[in-house]
């Protein structure tokens, strides 16, 4: 069962929240990862690691860079989820 | 004085040990007599051979936010914990710069660990086997590197005048003590923050250092298993923790109107080339260790009133440091107050000489010298020696200027021997 644009935001909120400390309801679409949300590139590894598994979805390396915001992540998870 | 002789003084402390979660309550805990032991409660310690430490008594978790600590190995949690005590105890307010009575460019940071992130490599090497390549966490370099807890010192003070990682086993924070000393009596720094942290309570050192038959196995007597100089020792305890000083130039300290705790006189250093592990019986290494803080300074053996010795309760190398102070001070050993602490802190390797200073600068400051626990048969080659302060603390004279030495030595045969006098 694939998951819907509001689970997700839900779901990268509670990854980005174990990760970087920020509160769930801080993290919306249009925030950065890196600008807004503390997550520093490391972290951002972590954050979509703990993506792949929660949605069943592979981001392969390359494509990590164009994630920049939630709404990017949220939207290729959308996209790409088994 | 020239610049390349300065005068360098302690101005900050900081610790976080098996006796208190800062320097103020581990001096408490040493100068009572108390044993930071305790049974190891985990999982994994019921196959032990060795199934007791001396466990951090305030668990970095609590102090540190999640968020930060996750993407730092325990080591450097510890370290982080006692610099930041240290560095607000010599009255900085903020980094480097930030702080105008500081300049970054001027301030270095010198951390050591005897083993390094060695939970982080053995943990995410149980993630590798368990949960595949892609888990391994992105953090576990930077966590897992020896130098990780000098760094994080530095990033967090803002030092930009050389962060430094001396490793020599448990040698290795008073060896960071020492060459902080030297950066700044040489003129490259005027501020360093020094010390040591250690974390390798984990099944593999345990087993590691177990089967070297160099811990105790007095599994049965927690409290009373670190017993240096009795005659029925039979190992260190390991122990966690870190113990951190500010150093800085007397000029700087005075400019800035600092509290000045002692003055850190020198150090001296040798190797023994003698054994990987063990300690050379008539301690020679030690002594020349002792000869040359004595000919590179202007320490008076007159002056020395106490030793804050390595006594780890191993049956070798209590003796053949005491061997090494008769040797070198003749006399003058019978008015040196002699303790070892790691009978309550247990043995924390790199973080050893760092606890160890700042407990050292503490007899000095108030003038007390702790207590050596456990000793009921004292070692008859220990009391031919050297006077070995047993059971209570003891104070120490009360006026004039008085010395006090801090000995670390390390597998590998490292000796670094830090004198520190009152001001």
């Amino acid at each position: 069962m694939a998951a819907t644009q509001e689970e997700i935001v839900a779901g990268l909120a509670e990854i980005v929240n174990e990760i970087a400390g920020i509160p769930v309801e801080d993290v919306e679409l249009d925030k950065s990862f890196t600008d807004d949300l503390d997550v520093d590139s490391l972290s951002m590894v972590e954050v979509v690691v703990a993506a792949e598994e929660r949605f069943d979805v592979k981001i392969p390396d390359d494509d990590v860079k164009d994630l920049k915001t939630v709404g990017d992540a949220t939207n290729y998870i959308l996209k790409n989820q088994g | 004085m020239s610049p390349t002789n300065r005068t360098v003084v302690v101005t900050g402390i900081g610790a976080t040990t098996p006796l208190g979660g800062d320097a103020a309550s581990t001096w408490e805990g040493l100068i009572a007599g108390k044993s930071g032991v305790k049974p190891l409660e985990q999982d994994w310690a019921a196959e032990q051979a060795v199934r007791i430490a001396a466990q951090i008594a305030v668990e970095p978790s609590e102090v540190i936010p999640r968020p930060q600590a996750r993407k730092l190995d325990r080591s450097a949690q510890f370290a982080l914990i006692a610099a930041q005590e240290a560095w607000k105890d010599a009255g900085f307010e903020a980094r480097a710069g930030d702080d105008a009575s500081v300049d970054p460019d001027r301030l270095g940071a010198v951390i050591a660990s005897g083993i390094g992130g060695v939970t982080t490599l053995l943990d995410q090497y149980d993630v590798l086997k368990e949960k595949g390549v892609r888990r391994v966490s992105p953090h576990t370099v930077p966590m897992l590197m020896p130098n990780s807890p000098s760094a994080n010192v530095g990033l967090l003070v803002g030092a930009r005048a050389g962060v430094h990682t001396p490793v020599s086993a448990c040698a290795s924070g008073a060896e960071a003590i020492g060459y902080a000393i030297e950066m700044i009596r040489t003129g490259r720094a005027d501020v360093v923050v020094a010390g040591g942290t250690e974390a390798a309570i984990h099944p593999l050192p345990i087993a590691a250092f177990g089967n070297m038959m160099a811990m105790s196995k007095n599994n049965e007597d927690p409290q009373g298993a670190s017993r240096p100089y009795d005659a029925g020792r039979d190992g260190f305890v390991l122990g966690e923790g870190a113990g951190v000083v500010v150093l800085e130039s007397a000029e700087h300290a005075a400019a800035r109107g600092a509290r000045v705790y002692a003055e850190a006189v020198g150090q001296g250093i040798s190797a023994d080339a003698h054994d990987i592990v063990q300690p050379e019986p008539e301690g020679r290494g030690i002594a020349h260790a002792l000869q040359n803080l004595l000919d590179r300074t202007d320490l008076d053996p007159a002056e020395i009133v106490h030793v804050n010795a390595h006594a780890t309760s191993t049956p070798a190398g209590d003796v053949a440091e005491l061997k090494a102070l008769r040797k070198v001070f003749g006399d003058d050993t019978d008015h040196m107050a002699v303790s070892a602490t790691k009978s309550m802190t247990g043995h924390l390797l790199g973080g050893a000489g760092g606890v160890e200073s700042v407990a050292t600068v503490l007899a000095l400051y108030h003038r007390v010298a702790p207590p050596t626990i456990n000793v009921e048969n004292l070692d008859p080659e220990a009391e031919a020696n050297a006077d070995i302060v047993r059971g209570e603390a003891r104070k120490l004279p009360v006026e004039g200027r008085i010395a006090a030495l801090n000995d670390s030595f390390g597998f590998g045969g490292h000796n670094v021997v830090l004198a520190f006098r009152t001001v």
